[in-house]
């Protein structure tokens, strides 16, 4: 036993009144260097040991300010500097949206920080060891029972006096614990070789693992069905040319079949006066042009040109296609403001094809007769 | 009884100096009230519902608080469920002081103006509910049912005083489980009527735990006001610490509840932004409500919420004694904030403020001395009261 020093007196009671009372005892008979270990809190331990209210709350206090600062400084800046978006016609800085994340991020911060501060404070993190551990003692009071273990170090302890003591008080089991002397200054032992090694592995591994799910596993495919396709596909590099290009620019001097460059981009005179309508007055013809006018055209001008669709009043007016105006106007007018819009309608050459602008045309003029039919239409 | 209960029956009345200032005031507070109406009756109409509103929340905040005692089988509460039960009688009172409110209907309730529901379909569409003998009829059912378990609890209450039967305990759990849909159901009645039909054109599915959120803490706070002050006059001697502690920790916690449930009701209404529902708020941010809107944030959360966070805080009585009234005068406040942008565009205080909450103070005090005079400050029979006298956290 030479090796060993003596740590403590410990003793084992039954109820939690009974410890309370005996930690209480404790503190009034002057012990300050003593422990109490039960199976789960017991409330108004810290009065009846007399301890000091401890400095944890102001821990949290720090972390909860810093956890609300943190997430609305970082809110703050995602939404002012580094991408504005405008959300539901809101102010950028719309700080009631910031509350719920804030308090959030709040409480998870102080929880987690608060309880490695407790770990690293009072537990004494990275060091594990402590002489109750591996103790009769500690499993009693880690089961059913309530313990209370004075320490050698404390100013007014005498070994006899304090069993005497214990055994007043009626705890059971009273026992001297020894320990190690090599687990003497149990301080914080954060650059032992040890610590820093599994600290080194758990980076390693919880960043090599962060690499892996994020830019492997992420993109694994369980199964590719009919995603991948010997196909070229668009932005996407191609190993059958030279330049390995996969988007492929048009031979010089040459035009794509159906991608004829338009010749009368800003100048609606010039188109009325040249275009002609290549598509003959036929029922085909005349059906084609409906599904695209229906498709296109009447969600503004309505279904059957009357500019009375339903966005009337809402929105500049869309002009009624029964005017004057309109009738009057050569074929080619017409194809040319459906291919570059105007005033506020837009062009709807990438919607709607050549040959189809031509087939609404002519359907619009079968409305137009419609609309203002002469006698002669009826007979 | 077998359990070594400490000697802690009988009836204690109050000094009757404190009787008479209680009647004093009850007086005072009816003859400001009348004076009110007398001067000006629309004004007085307004801080009626007020009042109205404020004695509704302290009674059937205790109604609910004995319910909750028995439901949750807590045992801290136990030795001062008396005092919860006396002021729960304030719910055969509370009616009287809306008689007068139904003789100017027409001043506090837009909706009952002929001339606005014939121009407005809104308030057309919303008649089937906001007329006036639906009202009275949802009226009298409230306090009705109110009153109806109110007797209930106290009278099973009184009887185990004398019998020691722990099957009463037993019925008015069973009471209690009846009570809770029951009180959730009628106290959102109480608040759409009251506060929410002021704006009729304005709707939020929230007003009733906004207002019940309200409603305990009030009730809650008076009755720990009444606690501490009787414990510090000897009357409850044997409450600890630990009593206090509860008492503190369930302001705290009612506290946070407001806040969340208030802060719920805006986040909503200014995320979808829709003008039926927005207008309300922007109402309350103009004319000088701005300032009373903030200032009901910090003295209906910020305040209480730093006053009562340190463990240390809930077990001081003097803290306790202040907070308490400091969370009534919020609550008032809060009723304030809820009804008076209806009556004016601007912020407007007036004497007439004063009536209802004088005459509330003077009625809880008859009430709490009529009863005490009565009944056991303690309940004696319960079955749980030795181990809530022993209680320790």
């Amino acid at each position: 036993m030479n090796d060993k020093l003596l740590y403590s007196i410990t003793a084992i009671f039954d109820s939690p009144d009974e410890i309370i009372h005996a930690a209480h005892e404790t503190s009034s008979a002057g012990y300050t260097r003593f422990d109490v270990n039960t199976p789960y809190p017991v409330h108004g331990m810290d009065r009846a040991m007399n301890l000091k209210p401890t400095r944890l709350g102001f821990f949290s206090l720090v972390f909860g300010i810093l956890g609300a600062a943190s997430a609305i400084l970082f809110m703050s800046w995602i939404s002012l500097v580094d991408y504005p978006l405008v959300i539901g016609g809101k102010p950028f800085w719309s700080w009631p949206a910031f509350v719920p994340v804030a308090f959030e991020v709040t409480v998870l911060l102080v929880a987690v920080l608060t309880v490695v501060t407790m770990i690293v404070l009072y537990f004494k993190f990275p060091n594990n060891s402590h002489p109750l551990h591996d103790t009769p003692y500690m499993k009693r009071v880690s089961s059913d029972k309530f313990g209370i273990s004075i320490q050698a170090d404390d100013p007014k302890f005498n070994e006899r006096d304090v069993s005497d003591f214990l055994g007043k008080l009626g705890g059971k089991e009273i026992a001297p614990v020894y320990f190690d002397t090599e687990d003497l200054g149990h301080g914080h032992r954060f650059f032992e070789p040890k610590f820093l090694l599994v600290l080194a592995v758990m980076a390693i591994v919880v960043s090599g693992g962060t690499y892996v799910i994020f830019n492997q596993i992420m993109f694994m495919e369980p199964f590719t069905w009919m995603s991948t396709q010997a196909k070229q596909k668009a932005q996407r590099p191609s190993e059958l040319f030279k330049d390995g290009i996969g988007m492929r620019r048009p031979v010089q001097g040459t035009v794509a079949r159906g991608f004829l460059p338009y010749a009368f981009t800003g100048n609606p005179d010039a188109a009325g006066r040249s275009l002609l309508n290549p598509l003959p007055m036929t029922k085909d013809v005349i059906e084609r042009g409906k599904a695209g006018f229906l498709t296109y055209c009447s969600p503004c001008h309505g279904n059957f040109g009357a500019g009375d669709s339903r966005l009337r009043g809402q929105f500049p007016n869309p002009p009624t296609l029964h005017s004057d105006k309109v009738r009057n106007w050569p074929d080619g007018s017409i194809y040319h403001v459906i291919t570059e819009g105007q005033n506020v309608m837009p062009s709807y050459a990438s919607q709607i094809s050549r040959d189809d602008r031509w087939a609404i045309v002519n359907y619009m003029r079968v409305m137009q007769r419609a609309h203002n039919a002469k006698e002669s239409d009826l007979k | 009884m077998n359990n070594p209960v400490p000697d802690v029956g009988g009836k204690k009345e109050l000094p009757s100096r404190v009787n008479s200032l209680g009647w004093l005031l009850l007086v005072t507070g009816i003859a400001l009230a009348g004076l009110g109406y007398a001067v000006d009756p629309r004004r007085m109409a307004f801080d009626n519902v007020i009042g109205f509103l404020l004695v509704v929340s302290v009674a059937a905040g205790s109604v609910f608080l004995v319910a909750l005692e028995y439901i949750g089988g807590a045992v801290w509460s136990v030795p001062m469920r008396r005092i919860n039960e006396f002021l729960s009688s304030l719910t055969l009172l509370a009616p009287i002081l809306a008689v007068p409110l139904f003789f100017h209907l027409h001043d506090i309730f837009h909706w009952l103006h002929p001339e606005a529901l014939d121009s407005d379909a809104v308030l057309a569409g919303k008649s089937p509910y906001l007329n006036v003998n639906f009202l009275i009829i949802r009226f009298v059912a409230v306090f009705v049912l109110w009153n109806a378990f109110t007797y209930l609890f106290t009278r099973n209450s009184r009887r185990q005083d004398e019998s020691g039967d722990p099957r009463l305990t037993t019925i008015n759990i069973r009471l209690a489980a009846i009570f809770m849909p029951v009180f959730a159901i009628t106290l959102t009645l109480t608040a759409i009527d009251w506060a929410m039909s002021l704006e009729p054109h304005w709707f939020s599915t929230i007003i009733g735990v906004y207002y019940f959120s309200g409603t305990v803490l009030a009730a809650l706070s008076v009755a720990t006001y009444i606690i501490v002050r009787l414990h510090e006059n000897g009357y409850f001697p044997m409450l600890r610490r630990d009593h206090f502690y509860s008492l503190g920790a369930l302001l705290f916690a009612f506290i946070n509840f407001w806040a969340y449930i208030a802060f719920s009701q805006f986040l909503l209404i200014w995320y979808a932004d829709l003008p039926e529902e927005t207008f309300w708020f922007i109402n309350r941010w103009h004319n000088g409500w701005e300032y009373v809107s903030v200032l009901l944030i910090i003295v209906h959360f910020a305040v209480p919420y730093f006053a009562l966070l340190t463990q240390e805080s809930k077990m001081d009585l003097k803290r306790l004694k202040l907070m308490s009234i400091w969370i009534l005068v919020a609550h008032l406040l809060d009723l304030y904030w809820l009804v008076m942008p209806t009556y004016h565009e601007s912020v407007s205080l007036s004497w007439t403020m004063l009536a209802f909450p004088v005459l509330f103070v003077g009625l809880t005090v008859v009430v709490l001395s009529y009863n005490m005079k009565r009944n056991n400050l303690v309940p004696i029979g319960d079955p749980k009261l030795a181990r809530g006298l022993s209680f320790h956290l």
